[in-house]
């Protein structure tokens, strides 16, 4: 990535908030943008990028966008069947631009879209991926992808979904929407697509900046650093590396300390709740030895919070890694996650370890009709391959 | 912006069925009450309320001829039983009026549509 790049992807979120809360309009916005930043891919290499890029890039922007408003206005008299708006021209204060990236994520991330349109109107909108990138990234057509993203845009214009920071009283539900959105698109980056990841930890970022006081909003932001600071340990050969066998030396050791200094300021923030659970569980799975009684305990704080059955299983595992597999046996066998291929995994290893080769290799054979991700496959065939013989 | 906010009965006990029979005074009063002070919200048009959809009837035209069927359109336990008309600043004002309409809490819905031309 080049430097003028590198401005546009830092810039173009916030270039694009503010053009829609001046413009009130997605599409109007989106155009003058691009507009904009491509005059500037233009003209920068030649005269040098502006003192003030994001200043300069919004002024065009809105310039622009006025040209155009101006220009369907002198159609709509001539013909008289349009009605548009005045357009106001004001001075552009390059000082005083502001940041509306928040009122924007609000917005795509409104409960009344379909989730995955909140996932790509917020890559696309926050992120500045095209809509191929998004396409890409969650492996469907590029049309279904554009078809997505205009229906979201003409909801939130046709529904008049406001453009704003929820009141207190909406906050809560919709903070967790956002949050839910920004960790969605982190967990499909974390099965390997590694720029997903990113994304959303910038995203991350850009909440934590505009938020400093919401603990959830850490706690998010540390899991993410967290658990991506292990990213070059996670696969080898195509295969996923169990925590415990991972090579130390592949760790992001900065990334783990940015980590847990984040999730520090989440906890004295007063944050209890479940990313900053979570991110507390990733940060002692980094240790070493790690705490497993503790983890177990984390883990059960997590799943009396969530109801989740998933959380239940890590709990189990982490019963087992504290030195009771008959318990976390015991545990596994009460859930109902028939269809989930980690049970099976897990109980496979469990049944390992009690000795039980014959029972444990039922399991991962069920653990195998049921898992889709190659790097996985992997590694339970390896596993089941290693049992010995009955 | 004019929303419609259609009012889907689902299990919503209404006056005249056995359910609405079963439940207390109280309750039955707290429906009328909060019906009355959705009709009295600045930017409310209260709507008519609906006769059940086993009296409705439904009409398609194929190749020209018109074919009725007996019934809603959906099924009668998703089928529109009232509406009103609210006019808000945005969807969020919209959203928190359809979630004072006691069918959304006795096992209804209400399908929020924002009006052409508004």
């Amino acid at each position: 990535m080049n430097c003028l790049d590198q401005v546009f992807r830092d810039e173009w979120g916030r270039v694009l908030a503010a053009l829609i809360g001046f413009l009130g309009d997605f599409d109007l916005a989106e155009e003058a943008a691009q507009e904009a930043f491509a005059i500037a891919a233009e003209r920068w290499p030649a005269t040098g990028a502006p003192d003030n890029p994001r200043a300069w890039l919004v002024t065009t922007a809105r310039n622009r966008a006025i040209d155009r408003i101006r220009r369907e206005r002198v159609l709509a008299a001539k013909t008289c069947l349009l009605d548009v708006p005045e357009a106001t021209e004001d001075e552009v204060d390059d000082t005083t631009i502001p940041d509306e990236r928040l009122e924007l994520i609000f917005t795509c991330c409104h409960p009344s879209l379909a989730l995955d349109a909140q996932v790509a109107l917020t890559l696309r909108t926050l992120g500045g991926l095209t809509n191929e990138e998004i396409a890409r990234a969650f492996l469907v057509p590029d049309e279904t992808m554009a078809k997505r993203l205009v229906r979201a845009k003409t909801k939130i214009r046709a529904a008049a979904i406001p453009f704003r920071v929820p009141p207190p009283h909406l906050l809560p539900d919709r903070l967790a929407a956002v949050l839910a959105v920004a960790y969605l698109i982190f967990n499909e980056g974390y099965g390997g697509r590694g720029d997903l990841a990113t994304e959303a930890i910038r995203l991350g970022r850009a909440l934590a900046e505009l938020m400093p006081d919401e603990p959830e909003v850490h706690g998010l932001l540390a899991l993410m650093l967290l658990n991506d600071a292990r990213r070059d340990a996670r696969f080898a050969d195509g295969a996923i590396v169990l925590l415990h066998e991972q090579d130390r030396a592949l760790w992001h050791l900065g990334q783990i300390a940015e980590g847990r200094a984040i999730l520090d300021r989440a906890v004295a923030l007063g944050g209890r709740d479940t990313y900053v659970l979570q991110a507390a569980i990733a940060a002692l799975h980094v240790e070493d030895p790690q705490d497993w009684p503790q983890i177990a305990a984390l883990y059960g704080e997590l799943g009396r919070r969530t109801g989740s059955a998933v959380v239940e299983l890590n709990r189990a595992a982490a019963i087992a890694e504290a030195g009771d597999p008959e318990g976390a046996l015991a545990l596994v066998d009460r859930l109902e996650l028939e269809r989930y291929h980690y049970l099976h995994a897990t109980r496979a290893e469990l049944l390992r370890r009690l000795d039980r080769p014959d029972d444990a290799r039922a399991a991962y054979s069920r653990a195998l009709e049921l898992v889709h991700a190659d790097a996985e496959r992997r590694f339970l065939e390896r596993r089941l391959a290693e049992l010995p013989p009955s | 912006m004019r929303y419609m906010l259609l009012i889907q009965q689902g299990d919503t006990p209404t006056p005249g069925t056995d359910a609405w029979d079963g439940m207390s005074a109280d309750e039955q009063q707290a429906v009328y009450a909060d019906y009355q002070a959705l009709n009295e919200t600045p930017g409310v048009t209260p709507g008519a309320w609906m006769e059940g959809p086993e009296t409705a009837t439904t009409v398609r035209v194929q190749d020209g001829r018109t074919l009725t069927t007996d019934g809603p359109f959906v099924s009668v336990k998703e089928a529109l039983g009232g509406y009103l008309f609210f006019e808000a600043d945005d969807l969020d004002a919209a959203i928190e009026l359809a979630s004072r309409i006691p069918a959304a809490r006795l096992g209804g819905a209400i399908e929020v549509r924002p009006l052409k031309g508004s």
